[in-house]
């Protein structure tokens, strides 16, 4: 009877955590951030019941590892109270549209490039749209449209409703695709 | 008839949601004579686009490794969990 080899976690610290960092640092944007969920998913890991079971390990470990991050948006988004959700709600009354409900500023045509070398500038100028988003959008913004979290789970997580959802990543796209008008235009 | 504003605010829980039949039609009647909102719609797709492909770059670049100092801070840490 062959006996069942114990994974090394060791040998999936070697071969597995630059990819896990890269995970989290695409999700977090912050490198202490992304250090510190790679290291609570290999303690995880360890201390799991179905460690010995693994045979894909990877698959795995992101899974643990996307959980982790999670609980670490949520912990940045916890300072979002009724208030400032209200506030997002008047905020996107005036600022784009005119009393009729017209384009306040019409949006000018661009797309995005095709051509590769085009394609990393844009998504330079991208980044800094979304770092100048107010920090809770762009929490919620990473949560939905990068880390791919369903709106009901933003939801449970966030302790927030589907419409506060709803008109927060309003105002972050409304305010990301205004700010790439402007600075991509310009590029 | 749905105005701009409102076309937008459809068109932006478009992708998180899925409108209703009706909506749905409404919104595509307000693109097919409205071609800022349609621009905006076309956009917001586009940004989103962008985003899956910045995520997958950052995912495949090697040069983003984790600092190895981090690793053997790992190492030490697991092998403290596992006494």
């Amino acid at each position: 009877m062959l006996a069942m080899k114990t994974p090394n976690v060791h040998d999936w610290l070697t071969e597995h955590s630059d990819y896990l960092y890269r995970f989290a640092l695409a999700r977090l944007r912050d490198p202490h951030l992304a250090e510190d969920v790679v290291q609570e998913t290999f303690i995880a890991a360890i201390k799991s019941p179905s460690f010995a079971e693994q045979s894909a390990p990877r698959t795995w470990l992101t899974g643990i590892l996307k959980h982790k991050i999670i609980d670490v948006m949520r912990k940045n988004m916890r300072e979002v109270v009724a208030t400032d959700l209200m506030h997002e709600e008047d905020a996107n009354m005036d600022e784009f549209f005119d009393e009729t409900g017209h384009w306040a500023e019409k949006p000018l045509a661009w797309d995005i490039p095709h051509d590769a070398l085009e394609q990393k500038q844009f998504l330079v100028i991208l980044q800094q749209c979304m770092d100048k988003l107010p920090s809770k959008l762009a929490a919620l913004f990473l949560m939905r449209d990068i880390h791919e979290t369903d709106n009901e789970e933003i939801c449970k997580e966030l302790s927030i409703t589907s419409t506060n959802a709803w008109v927060m990543l309003y105002r972050a796209r409304m305010g990301i695709r205004k700010c790439l008008e402007i600075h991509w235009l310009q590029a | 008839m749905l105005n701009c504003k409102q076309t937008s605010q459809l068109v932006s829980q478009s992708l998180d949601r899925r409108l209703s039949l009706r909506e749905r039609i409404a919104v595509r009647l307000h693109l097919l004579i409205c071609k800022y909102c349609k621009r905006f719609s076309q956009q917001l797709l586009a940004i989103r686009i962008g985003l899956q492909r910045m995520t997958k770059s950052m995912e495949e670049d090697t040069h983003l490794n984790m600092p190895s100092e981090t690793k053997a801070r790992i190492a030490k840490a697991l092998e403290a969990e596992s006494k």
